[in-house]
C-alpha cells in the first residue's frame, strides 16, 4: 500500500514553514519527504497546506481492559485516542487482573493488535497487584513487552520496596512512573486542601501529600540511579523539585496533564464531580508554576491522564463519587488553546511535549518525529476555526468532561497510524 | 421583600437581606408558638419527609414540631436508614418525590448532598446538615437568639471557639455573621481550625483570651472526640485547659456577653458548669428558638418556590 500526503505543512526543522511538502508512505513507514513527489500507483491525499505533526503519544492513560470493560475497552479507548490525535497510548497496570505478569501483558498486546486502531503499550506494575508490598516480576514483563513500570494511581508507601524496585529495574533500564501521594496526608481528602474545600465542607488533600513523595522518590532515584518519571505533576513545589533535580543532572523526568494547567480547584464549585481527579486540581499559583515548568522545559511531557469511570459513579455525592476524567479527546485542543494560542509556547514545543519527549522517555525509537524511516504515525490538524467541547460526542465510553461547553481551537482532522487513516 | 427559593442549602448562598427576612419571619412564628393552641394552617395538606442519614434527636424534633405546628403531615424515614444506604440519594429522592412530598429535610454525612438531591426532585429540600459543610437551621436559630439579645449585628463582636473543622454550624455562622456586619474572631486548637480560615473574613487567635476580648457573644462548638481522627487533639482534658469558657475567661469579654452552644453539651468541657448555669449562658433560648426558625424556613419555601409555588 503506497500513499502520498500532498501539500503538507511541516513545522519542525529541517523543514521550512514557508514550503509545502509531500510525504510518501510505504509499508507503514515514511519512505520519503520532499517537494512535488510522484510515485506510480500511490493513493494521493491532498492536505491543502494543513499542518502535519507526528502522532501524539500518551504516557498516562487507563484503558480499563481487562476487567472494567463497562467503563472503557480497547476498541473504544483506541477510537477515542485516534480522535484526539494520539497514535500511541500506554496502559496503566491497574486493570483487573493487574498487569503484574506476562500473561496479562501478552493479552493486552495481542488484543490491541486485533482490535485497536492505535498502538497500545502496556506498563507493568512495580508491585504485585499494585499493592505496594512485594516486587512484581518486572523482568518477565519486560521481556513480554512493557515499556515502563508503574503502580497506576497507587502509591508504594514503603521506601524500602520503592528503593528495591528502582535498583531492580536498572537491569532493564525501564522508566519508573510514579504517582506521588503520601496517604497519611491525603487521608480522606477528596479535593485540594484550602479555602475552596473549606467553603464546600470537603476534606482536603494538601499539596505536601504529593510533594513529600516527589522529594522521596527523587532522593531514591539519585541513590539508585534509576530512571524516575513523576506522573501527573499538579503542584508548584513538585515542579520546583524536578527542576532542581534536573539541574543536578539526575535522570528525572515528569509529565503534567491539561487539567492541571487549564483548571483550578474552583472547577469543583457546586460539587462538580467531573472535576474530581487525583491528584486534585490545585490553585492559580500552581497553574502558573506548571506553565512556567512547561515553558522552561522542566516538564517533559503532557499526558492526557485519561481515567474513565462510569456515569453512575460520577453522579454521586462528591465525597462518594469516583475520581476520573475523560481526557483523550480534549488533551490537544485544551493544550493548544491554553499554551499555544496564548503564546506561552510554540506549536513545535507542544509537539515535543506530546510526542517527541514521550517517545524518548519510553524509548519508542520509531515514533515521535516526522523523518524518513520512522513509522508513519501522523496527524493532520486545523488550528484556525473554533469548536465547542461536547462530551456526548466522545468516542470514549466516558462521555463527560469538566471542559464541557468550552470554546477551543485546535482540531485533529486526520489521524494516521502506520500509514492508515484511522480517524 | 421576598425570598424566592426552592431550597435551603446554607448561609453561604443567602444574602444579608435574605437572612434578615428569615429572622423577622421567625419572630412572627414565635407569636404562634406563644398561643395556647399552637396550630397554624400554613402547611395544611402538605407533607414533610424527614430523611436523616445521621442520627440526631434535637434537630429532628424541632423540624417535626415546626411542621406539625403548621399543620403538615410528617413522615420520618430515619428508621429505614439501613435500606437507604443501598439506594442512591437521587433514587431515594425520586421515590419520595413521586409519593407527593412537598418538603424533604435531609441530614447526610456527605457535603453537598442536599444540593445533589434538590437537583433531581420537585420538592423543596432543606439541608439539616451535610458532612462538614453547613447547617442553616441551627445557624439561623443562633442568629435569631443573638438578634433578640443584642438587637443588631452591626459592630457586634462575636467569638467562635472550638472545633471549626468538623462543626458545620460554626461555618454557617461565620458566613451569616460576616454578611450581617459582625466582627468575628475564632479560636481553637490550630489542628481544628479550617484550612484557609483567614480568607473567611475572620480574625484567628490561638490565645482564646484575645478572641473573647471585649466580645458581645461567645459561640462554642461541640467537641466530639469520638468523631475525630485521634491525630487532631490529645484529649478533652487538654482542650478544656486552653479553651473552656469559664468565669475566669469571661472576665475578658464584655460584661453583658452571652454564651451559646449548639448542644448536646458536655458539661465542664466546652463550657464550665458555673457558666452553663449562669444567666449569661442562653442555651435554653436557643432551644426555644429552634422551632420558630424552622417554621419560618417552611413558610418561606411554601410561599416562594418549589412544588408549592
Amino acid at each position: 500500500m503506497k500513499t502520498i500526503l500532498k501539500n503538507c505543512k511541516l513545522i519542525t526543522p529541517p523543514y521550512s514553514e514557508e514550503k509545502l511538502y509531500d510525504i510518501f508512505i510505504e509499508g507503514g513507514l515514511i519512505a520519503d519527504i520532499g517537494e512535488n513527489l510522484h510515485v506510480e500507483d500511490a493513493r494521493e491525499l491532498d492536505l491543502d497546506g494543513h499542518v502535519v505533526l507526528p502522532g501524539f503519544i500518551d504516557m498516562h492513560c487507563n484503558i480499563c481492559e481487562p476487567g472494567f470493560e463497562n467503563i472503557e475497552d480497547i476498541s473504544t479507548v483506541s477510537r477515542s485516542a485516534a480522535r484526539g490525535g494520539f497514535t500511541s497510548i500506554t496502559c496503566e497496570p491497574n486493570t483487573k487482573p493487574v498487569i503484574d505478569n506476562k500473561t496479562v501483558v501478552e493479552y493486552i498486546i495481542s488484543k490491541s493488535k486485533a482490535q485497536a486502531s492505535v498502538n497500545i503499550y502496556p506498563y507493568g506494575s512495580m508491585s504485585m497487584g499494585c499493592q505496594g508490598t512485594a516486587i512484581a516480576e518486572i523482568g518477565e514483563m519486560y521481556e513480554a513487552g512493557v515499556v515502563a513500570i508503574s503502580d497506576g494511581d497507587e502509591f508504594i508507601d514503603s521506601a524500602a520496596l520503592m528503593r528495591n524496585v528502582m535498583r531492580y529495574s536498572r537491569m532493564f533500564d525501564l522508566p519508573i512512573m510514579t504517582h506521588c501521594e503520601d496517604r497519611s496526608l491525603s487521608g480522606k481528602g477528596v479535593m485540594n486542601e484550602g479555602y475552596t474545600a473549606s467553603c464546600l465542607g470537603l476534606s482536603g488533600m494538601p499539596r505536601e501529600a504529593e510533594e513529600l513523595q516527589v522529594a522521596r522518590n527523587i532522593l531514591l532515584a539519585e541513590i539508585t540511579g534509576a530512571r524516575l518519571h513523576i506522573a501527573h505533576v499538579s503542584t508548584g513545589g513538585s515542579v520546583r523539585m524536578v527542576r532542581d533535580a534536573k539541574k543536578r543532572g539526575l535522570q528525572v523526568t515528569c509529565e503534567t496533564c491539561p487539567h492541571y494547567f487549564a483548571l483550578t480547584e474552583e472547577a469543583v464549585e457546586d460539587y462538580n464531580t467531573f472535576a474530581k481527579v487525583n491528584p486534585p486540581l490545585r490553585t492559580q499559583e500552581d497553574v502558573e508554576a506548571i506553565l512556567e515548568g512547561i515553558a522552561d522545559g522542566t516538564i517533559d511531557a503532557i499526558a492526557s491522564g485519561h481515567s474513565p469511570t462510569s456515569r453512575t459513579d460520577k453522579d454521586k455525592e462528591f465525597g462518594n463519587a469516583a475520581y476520573g476524567i475523560s481526557a483523550l479527546e480534549t488533551a490537544f485542543p485544551i493544550s493548544f488553546t491554553k499554551l499555544v494560542e496564548t503564546g506561552i509556547i510554540s506549536l513545535a514545543r507542544l509537539v515535543e511535549l506530546m510526542s517527541k519527549k514521550p517517545a524518548e522517555i519510553l524509548k519508542l525509537e520509531q515514533k515521535g518525529e516526522i523523518a524518513v524511516g520512522k513509522d508513519a504515525d501522523l496527524i493532520v490538524i486545523e488550528t484556525k476555526g473554533t469548536q465547542i467541547i461536547e462530551p456526548e460526542l466522545f468516542a470514549s465510553k466516558a462521555k463527560f468532561s469538566p471542559f464541557a461547553g468550552q470554546e477551543v481551537k485546535g482540531r485533529v482532522v486526520y489521524t494516521i497510524v502506520g500509514g492508515k487513516i484511522v480517524s | 421583600m421576598a425570598l424566592h427559593r426552592k431550597d435551603f442549602f446554607g448561609l453561604r448562598d443567602l444574602t444579608a437581606d435574605d437572612i434578615r427576612y428569615i429572622l423577622s419571619t421567625a419572630e412572627t412564628m414565635k407569636y404562634i408558638l406563644n398561643q395556647k393552641n399552637k396550630k397554624a394552617p400554613h402547611l395544611q395538606g402538605k407533607s414533610v419527609i424527614i430523611l436523616f442519614y445521621e442520627q440526631s434527636a434535637r434537630a429532628k424534633l424541632s423540624y417535626e414540631l415546626a411542621a406539625q405546628h403548621l399543620s403538615a403531615n410528617v413522615v420520618d424515614m430515619t428508621n429505614s436508614a439501613h435500606s437507604m444506604e443501598r439506594e442512591s440519594l437521587q433514587d431515594m429522592g425520586q421515590l419520595v418525590d413521586q409519593m407527593g412530598a412537598d418538603f424533604i429535610i435531609l441530614r447526610h454525612p456527605m457535603a453537598g448532598a442536599a444540593r445533589l438531591l434538590a437537583e433531581c426532585v420537585e420538592a423543596s429540600v432543606i439541608n439539616a446538615g451535610d458532612g462538614y459543610n453547613e447547617n442553616p437551621g441551627q445557624s439561623l436559630l443562633d442568629l435569631l437568639t443573638i438578634k433578640e439579645r443584642k438587637g443588631s449585628f452591626e459592630g457586634l463582636k462575636v467569638a467562635i471557639i472550638g472545633d471549626l473543622l468538623h462543626s458545620r454550624v460554626a461555618k454557617s455562622n461565620i458566613w451569616g455573621l460576616t454578611k450581617l456586619g459582625a466582627e468575628v474572631c475564632v479560636s481553637g486548637p490550630p489542628t481544628l481550625l479550617l484550612p484557609g480560615i483567614e480568607k473567611f473574613g475572620v480574625q484567628v487567635h490561638y490565645d482564646v483570651r484575645e478572641a473573647v476580648n471585649q466580645a458581645d457573644v461567645i459561640l462554642t462548638t461541640r467537641m466530639r472526640m469520638e468523631a475525630q481522627d485521634k491525630t487532631f487533639l490529645p484529649s478533652l482534658d487538654e482542650y478544656k485547659r486552653f479553651f473552656r469558657i469559664d468565669h475566669n475567661l469571661l472576665r475578658y469579654a464584655k460584661e453583658d456577653a452571652i454564651v451559646m452552644h449548639p448542644g448536646p453539651i458536655q458539661r465542664g468541657i466546652e463550657i464550665s458548669d458555673g457558666v452553663i448555669d449562669s444567666p449569661q449562658c442562653i442555651i435554653n433560648d436557643q432551644i426555644a428558638n429552634s422551632v420558630a426558625v424552622r417554621m419560618a424556613m417552611f413558610y418561606i419555601l411554601s410561599q416562594m418556590g418549589g412544588a408549592l409555588a
